[in-house]
Formats: structure tokens, C-alpha cells, sequence
């Protein structure tokens, strides 16, 4: 286990700037809206919120970095944007409208050197690189990165590339396992262990998780310095506080909330 | 209304510097324009990135000496993460770079044993000072892999453990600075800027 002050990140989908995704707060007035979502998590204690683009068109990035502009008028937080992110210019709009942070992915798998250049422009400390794993046996960990939304296999080996990432100036790895995600049982503690053990920068654990009792052991067994959720948050099952006293009693270090 | 300028080198996220500072009362613009900048009656150092980086940007943009100027002043000038660590002589991130040399000291690696960057909400222990008042305790948001070592140990006003004691803000004269991000720190951020932009209305009138 590691010393850090274990960050607790909600994670929200969007799409052409709206939230989607069956977010189910009773007292929300726009289900939708980001930056009403991202004040109630801000308020109840939440370190860091990750928005996901799902947009699928291109001319839908304009309202993602209008989003960011909006949320970042009211939300005072480190908030990090991913999807669909291919350039340097992508990135450099995102982080001029208030996001703190950008991660890539598919674009990072097609491209590694795109790594490189957003750490060289803006610092690793705003270059997330996110990693989809699933389960496999083309790779030598037995774990392999997918791309697009977990659909597509990479061939690229999930630990190895987590490895690479950080030699290429990735600052934090967002690692999801596809094979849990979704699933609501817990985090893939092996997963987590095996990038932790390879990476020097914090890891970010996330897919699976079904209730606050599956966030500590990503820490103490996985060695994972932030835990992101999105369902057990956004259904109303629990809150940021809810997630935080869960990960003290089992003896993790967090920002009480 | 107490005017600030933020100088902008055309680095990441400023834009949250500015609303922290316009929440907090202030009117604040990103700015590079040297009128602008000698009219404010107060300076903002933002900062992310790599020290190097940071430093060829402001000679670039010539505000490494609008900065100088500033502090020079004696207005009140606030640097943030890397902008605080920009204030020193050099950092051991980009070695034979001449830093701003506003401040006496370095910057350098954060202690072996721990995770870099360190890229969390820690607490503050602080000295006496009108910038961290009522902030003992309080939890800030830090992304840094490296730190200021001042010359002078009495400038630090406030300290974090991360893997040993590590230099959260320093102050000398007019020149005050923070190496973690009041402006991402929700409330307590927000308790740290309005301190400093309410020490800026007060020495400017």
C-alpha cells in the first residue's frame, strides 16, 4: 500500500456537452447539465472529476470545450477531459478553456509520440494517458489494451504500455478494466497490482466497482492512488462521504470530505 | 475594484486562476501587455509544466521582465506551482536555466520513496502570515515533482509532508507564492485568494 492521500474521482459521460447515462440525482434540475452535476459532487467532497467524450463527431468537440469553459467558471476542482483527443491543438483548447488535465487513449495507441508532445507542451503533470484492458491471451501479461470503447484489441500489451506511457511523459495512467467494468464486482485487483508495480506516477483504478466496500482494496491491494466510480455515484446509492469513510476505516488516507 | 493581471505565457489552464480571483472579488484579466500590467495593483505568476519550458516561454513573451518589474514594484505579486517555483535561481528539473532569481534559493526533486508527481490534496502547516491565515490544517490540491529549497528558511509561511517536510508557500516582502493550486483547492483555495486579493485592496489604497 501506498502513502498517498487516496483521491476519490467520480467519473461522468458526456455527449455533444451533455451528461448522459442514467444520472438519477432526486434533487437535480437538469440531469444533464455538467456543471450542476459537477458542483454537487464538488460539494460532497469529491477530489478530481473526470468528464469522458463520448461524442462521436467531430463538430461535437466545439460544445466539449464550451463545456469546459462552463464548468470551470464554477467548479474549483482539477477536473480532467478524455475522448477523442488526437492533437496537441486538441488538447491545448481543452486546457485553455479551465480543464486541468486531458487523457488519451486511442490516439496514444495509434500514435505514442502524442504522449511526448502534450508533456512537452503542457507539462506530464496535465497528460493522463487512460488504458481499456481486457483479459487476454495474445499478450505476455495476459492483459491487452483495447481501443474504441473496448471494442477494438490493440495486440499492445496492457502492462508493458503502462510501462512505455510514463517513459513517453505520462504524468498519471487512468486504468480501466473492461472486463469489470460495468460488472459491479469490484475493481481487477491483479490488474491494478501488475501496473502499479511497473509505474513511478499515480494510477487512477477504475471499472467495477459496486459498492464503497470495492474502493480500498484497489489501494491496499491494487497500490491504486485514486479510485474513479460513476453508477454507485450517480444513481444516488452513495456519496463522495459515503466512498471516503468506507476508505478510512479500512485505513486509507483520504481528504475527509 | 481591486485589479489583477494575470500574466499569460500562453501555458495550460489560466483560466481557473482568473475566476478563483474574480470569485474572490477581484477583477482579474490574462494578460501580456506591459500597460496592463503596470496599472494592475496586483501580479499573478501562473505556472504548469516543466521549469524550462515555463522559463523560455516568459523570456519569449518578454514577461520574465514585466515579472521582474512587478515585484520590483513593491505591488503585491503572487506566484503559483511552477510560477512560485520560477521566482528562484534554478531548478534541478532544467539545469543551466537561469530562473527569475526573484527569490534566493533552488528548486529541486521531491524525496526518494514517494510517488512524482505528487498529485494530491495534502494539508498545510503554517507560519504566522496574512496569506495563510486561518488555513493551519486546511487541505490544498498539489502537482509537482519538484520543490523550492529557500535560502532563507524564514520565508517559508507553510509546509507539507510528502515523504519529509516540503515547502508549501514562502513570502519575502511583496513577493508571496504557493507551490500547490489555491484556485483548484475548493474552499480552502478559495479562503487563500480572497486573503491575498484582500492584502492587495488594502495596499493599494
Amino acid at each position: 500500500m501506498n502513502s498517498s492521500v487516496v483521491r476519490v474521482i467520480p467519473c461522468l459521460d458526456v455527449d455533444k456537452g451533455r451528461v448522459v447515462k442514467g444520472v438519477n440525482f432526486v434533487d437535480l434540475r437538469d440531469a444533464g447539465d455538467p456543471v450542476e452535476m459537477a458542483a454537487i459532487y464538488d460539494k460532497q467532497g469529491a477530489d478530481e472529476l473526470v468528464f469522458l467524450d463520448i461524442t462521436a463527431s467531430s463538430d461535437g468537440r466545439e460544445t466539449t470545450v464550451a463545456m469546459a469553459r462552463a464548468v470551470a467558471e464554477q467548479v474549483f476542482i482539477p477536473f480532467t477531459i478524455g475522448g477523442g483527443i488526437r492533437s496537441v491543438d486538441d488538447a491545448r483548447m481543452l486546457l485553455r478553456a479551465g480543464a486541468d488535465k486531458v487523457s488519451v487513449m486511442s490516439a496514444a495507441i495509434a500514435r505514442p509520440e502524442l504522449i511526448t508532445e502534450i508533456a512537452t507542451e503542457f507539462g506530464s503533470q496535465c497528460c493522463v494517458v487512460a488504458i481499456d484492458s481486457r483479459r487476454s491471451e495474445n499478450t505476455p501479461s495476459g492483459f491487452e489494451v483495447f481501443t474504441h470503447g473496448g471494442r477494438t484489441p490493440s495486440g499492445v500489451d496492457a502492462i508493458e504500455w503502462a510501462a512505455r506511457a510514463e517513459q513517453l511523459g505520462a504524468g498519471e495512467i487512468l486504468l480501466t478494466s473492461m472486463d469489470r467494468d460495468g460488472t459491479r464486482e469490484g475493481f481487477d485487483l491483479p490488474l491494478t497490482s501488475a501496473v502499479s508495480a511497473v509505474v513511478n506516477v499515480p494510477v487512477v483504478a477504475s471499472g467495477g466497482v459496486g459498492g464503497v466496500a470495492d474502493l480500498a482494496p484497489a489501494v491496499i491491494e491494487g497500490g491504486a492512488d485514486a479510485v474513479l466510480a460513476a453508477s454507485i455515484f450517480h444513481f444516488g446509492e452513495c456519496t463522495v462521504a459515503d466512498a471516503k469513510g468506507a476508505l478510512a476505516d479500512a485505513g486509507v488516507r483520504v481528504r475527509p470530505a | 475594484m481591486t485589479k489583477i493581471a494575470v500574466l499569460d505565457y500562453g501555458i495550460g489552464n489560466l483560466r481557473s486562476a482568473q475566476k478563483s480571483l474574480e470569485r474572490a472579488g477581484a477583477v482579474a484579466s490574462l494578460t501580456a501587455d506591459p500597460d496592463e500590467i503596470a496599472e494592475a495593483d496586483g501580479v499573478v505568476l501562473p505556472g504548469v509544466g516543466a521549469f524550462g519550458a515555463c522559463m523560455a516561454a516568459l523570456h519569449e513573451t518578454r514577461l520574465a521582465a514585466e515579472a521582474h518589474k512587478a515585484a520590483d514594484s513593491g505591488r503585491p505579486f503572487l506566484g503559483i506551482c511552477v510560477g512560485m517555483q520560477l521566482l528562484y535561481e534554478s531548478s534541478a528539473e532544467t539545469p543551466g536555466v537561469d530562473g527569475l532569481g526573484i527569490l534566493e534559493g533552488t528548486v529541486e526533486r521531491l524525496g526518494e520513496g514517494v510517488k512524482h508527481p505528487q498529485m494530491q490534496w495534502n494539508t498545510l502547516q503554517v507560519e504566522m502570515h496574512p496569506l495563510t491565515e486561518g488555513l493551519d490544517g486546511e487541505w490544498m490540491y498539489f502537482v509537482h515533482s519538484y520543490a523550492a529549497v529557500p535560502e532563507n528558511a524564514a520565508t517559508v509561511i507553510a509546509r507539507t509532508d510528502y515523504g519529509g517536510p516540503v515547502v508549501a508557500a514562502v513570502a519575502k516582502n511583496n513577493v508571496w507564492a504557493t507551490q500547490f493550486h489555491p484556485e483548484k483547492s475548493a474552499d480552502a483555495g478559495h479562503r487563500l485568494i480572497t486573503n491575498w486579493v484582500n492584502w492587495v485592496e488594502r495596499v493599494s489604497q
